[in-house]
């Protein structure tokens, strides 16, 4: 499994794919934190987060259209597959070396928020009374970095599980991004439900309404455990459809 | 080494390996024969663990490979029919890689050194495989296959696309490794096993057909009792005599003319050198007999027929209007080949009647 991982890791940094990945998911994360925060003159990172759930949808395809996709076109999987691995584990290393890409690119992204709290020191200094909070609400950046980290996480599996069903990258890449699109939209769709059963069940599915109390600086316990089961489902998923493949 | 009983693969409705069942002893060569789909690649998928099989047991050293996959992968080295190279790796990156994936134990850097010095790749190591050549990425296959030392390695098709000096290089390695590993090798190219293997096997339409040591095909092909006889004389009557000689069997005359002489094909009894008798008889007769050339079966006829008659047991319809094409070929084979090809089958089949009732005196047993 480390095995794999490592030659996962290899291979975003010998292709391009990687450097895509971390050049367009750090401009997106500069140029939303910029407009969210510093030209609309504001503190709050609530949409900031919101808006970079959107900006998922493109990005993860980019780091899992290629994990089983090619392995498969190019044959190698052969050699995965006859090596003394599990598939639990070549699954796992594959997922882990997509994640830690994802994780280390939040973690960079994390530098947007340093103007922030220089603006609001300046702005504490210029101001006489120290009665209300100025400048970012830490719990609120660490909730929503967890809670951005855990979707991601998420939709690395769903990924992941939709590259190893075809051997063609780009298929691959628009089912991601469509499947991810309906999740995401579920959560804007229930808005403009009125049918409260409908509305619940929706936000129930909807990946966006159980970040909120992230958002919010709230650890929230059966987020986490809805983001985890999803990323397992999906893995899980992913070992049937090889165990399923061997058998076929 | 490598225990094989009663293997049974089915795609859908399709049955690609049909009750498959043979054992390799340790240290043993042996060449997997047959025509394209015959399910040469499914067997060794299956062997690997990268398929498994609809039914029957494979076991590597004892180690069934469904109950303990891990285990039964360790010890085998496998070069799939396409090597499955990483094209954005360098040959050392991807040795390396090899090395974590297969959890081996040697010292690496002196295990890595000594697989490249087998396969000759030292010189290339640094370089990206995408910019190999075809020879180059076929021997880093190998190289892939060889890493941890496997007790068993399975080479599919090894030598396809390969020029000329490369095939030759490649079967000296496999010959070395033959030595002191078990090698399972699938090919459609007879001279490959012939010259490297200890034993072929024979696969056709998923079954068995022909099991048999290398070196007991090469004395039937060797033991070679058909000339072309050129003879000077009138052609009726020396046929006549021919045909009365006794250990012949079968005589013909050939349309090929040289000078007074004509061409006849004869074929002589088994273990019956005819040639002494065949000069003395036809000099007492004032016909002098100006050439004579030994005709050689080649191990591809065999192949042929043996693949043909499987087929054509099977299906109970002669596959021989395939070989149009090959029209001259066909006509000049004899009942030699169909005699080799035949005692091949039967032997084959006979093994597989007394492995089915060791089993079901077995299960009587249970």
């Amino acid at each position: 499994m480390f095995a794999i991982y490592k030659k996962e890791m290899r291979s975003y940094f010998i292709n391009p794919i990687g450097y895509v990945f971390t050049g367009i998911f750090l401009v997106f994360a500069s140029l939303i934190c910029c407009y969210t925060t510093i030209l609309s003159a504001s503190y709050d990172t609530s949409s900031y987060f919101t808006l970079m759930i959107f900006a998922l949808i493109v990005l993860i395809p980019l780091l899992t259209m290629r994990l089983f996709a090619e392995e498969r076109k190019m044959r190698t999987e052969q050699l995965l597959l006859t090596a003394p691995v599990t598939l639990t584990g070549m699954v796992v290393g594959k997922f882990l070396a997509a994640l830690t890409m994802f994780v280390g690119c939040v973690a960079v992204s994390c530098i947007n928020f340093i103007p922030l709290y220089v603006i609001a020191n300046a702005e504490r200094g210029n101001t006489s009374y120290d009665t209300t909070h100025i400048g970012p609400v830490s719990s609120q950046i660490i909730g929503g970095l967890i809670g951005l980290i855990l979707i991601g996480a998420a939709f690395i599996a769903i990924g992941t599980f939709i590259s190893s069903m075809t051997e063609n990258q780009l298929a691959a890449a628009v089912i991601t991004i469509s499947v991810i699109i309906v999740l995401v939209l579920v959560g804007v769709v229930s808005q403009f439900v009125d049918v409260y059963w409908v509305r619940a069940v929706l936000d129930w599915i909807s990946v966006l309404s159980r970040f909120g109390n992230f958002g919010n600086g709230i650890f929230d316990f059966a987020s986490l455990f809805y983001y985890a089961s999803i990323a397992f489902i999906f893995l899980f998923l992913t070992v049937r459809i090889y165990e399923k493949r061997r058998w076929g | 080494m490598i225990k094989i009983e009663h293997l049974i693969k089915n795609y859908g409705t399709n049955c690609a390996v049909d009750d498959i069942s043979f054992e390799v002893e340790q240290g043993e060569t042996v060449g997997f024969l047959g025509p394209n789909g015959a399910g040469k690649s499914t067997t060794m998928n299956i062997l690997t663990g990268y398929l498994s099989a609809t039914s029957g047991k494979v076991t590597i050293s004892g180690i069934d490979i469904l109950s303990d996959p891990l285990g039964a992968k360790k010890l085998i080295g496998y070069l799939p029919e396409q090597p499955p190279l990483y094209l954005d790796m360098t040959v050392d990156e991807y040795l390396n890689f090899n090395y974590e994936l297969k959890g081996c134990t040697l010292s690496r850097e002196h295990h890595l050194a000594e697989i490249c010095e087998v396969v000759k790749i030292t010189d290339v190591r640094k370089r990206v495989i995408r910019n190999l050549s075809k020879g180059y990425r076929q021997r880093v296959g190998i190289a892939q296959a060889l890493i941890g030392n496997p007790s068993v390695i399975i080479f599919d098709e090894p030598t396809v696309g390969l020029d000329p000096k490369q095939i030759i290089e490649i079967r000296n390695l496999i010959r070395t490794l033959g030595k002191d590993h078990t090698v399972i090798l699938s090919t459609h190219i007879l001279q490959e096993v012939q010259a490297v293997c200890d034993r072929i096997i024979i696969i056709n339409k998923g079954r068995i057909v022909a099991d048999e040591k290398t070196e007991n095909i090469t004395r039937a092909v060797e033991n070679n009792r058909r000339f072309n006889a050129k003879i000077c004389g009138p052609q009726k009557d020396i046929l006549a005599l021919l045909k009365s000689m006794p250990g012949i069997i079968y005589a013909e005359a050939l349309a090929e003319k040289d000078g007074d002489a004509y061409t006849y094909m004869i074929e002589s009894e088994y273990g019956v050198d005819i040639r002494k008798k065949l000069f003395y008889t036809l000099s007492e007769k004032g016909w002098a007999l100006v050439g004579l050339e030994a005709l050689g079966m080649s191990l591809e006829d065999i192949f042929i027929t043996v693949v043909d008659k499987s087929t054509a047991d099977e299906s109970r319809v002669s596959r021989y209007a395939r070989r149009t094409d090959r029209k001259k070929k066909a006509r000049t084979r004899t009942s030699l080949e169909t005699d080799v090809a035949e005692s091949l089958v039967e032997d084959a089949e006979k093994k597989r009647e007394e492995e089915a009732e060791q089993s079901d005196t077995e299960d009587d047993e249970d």
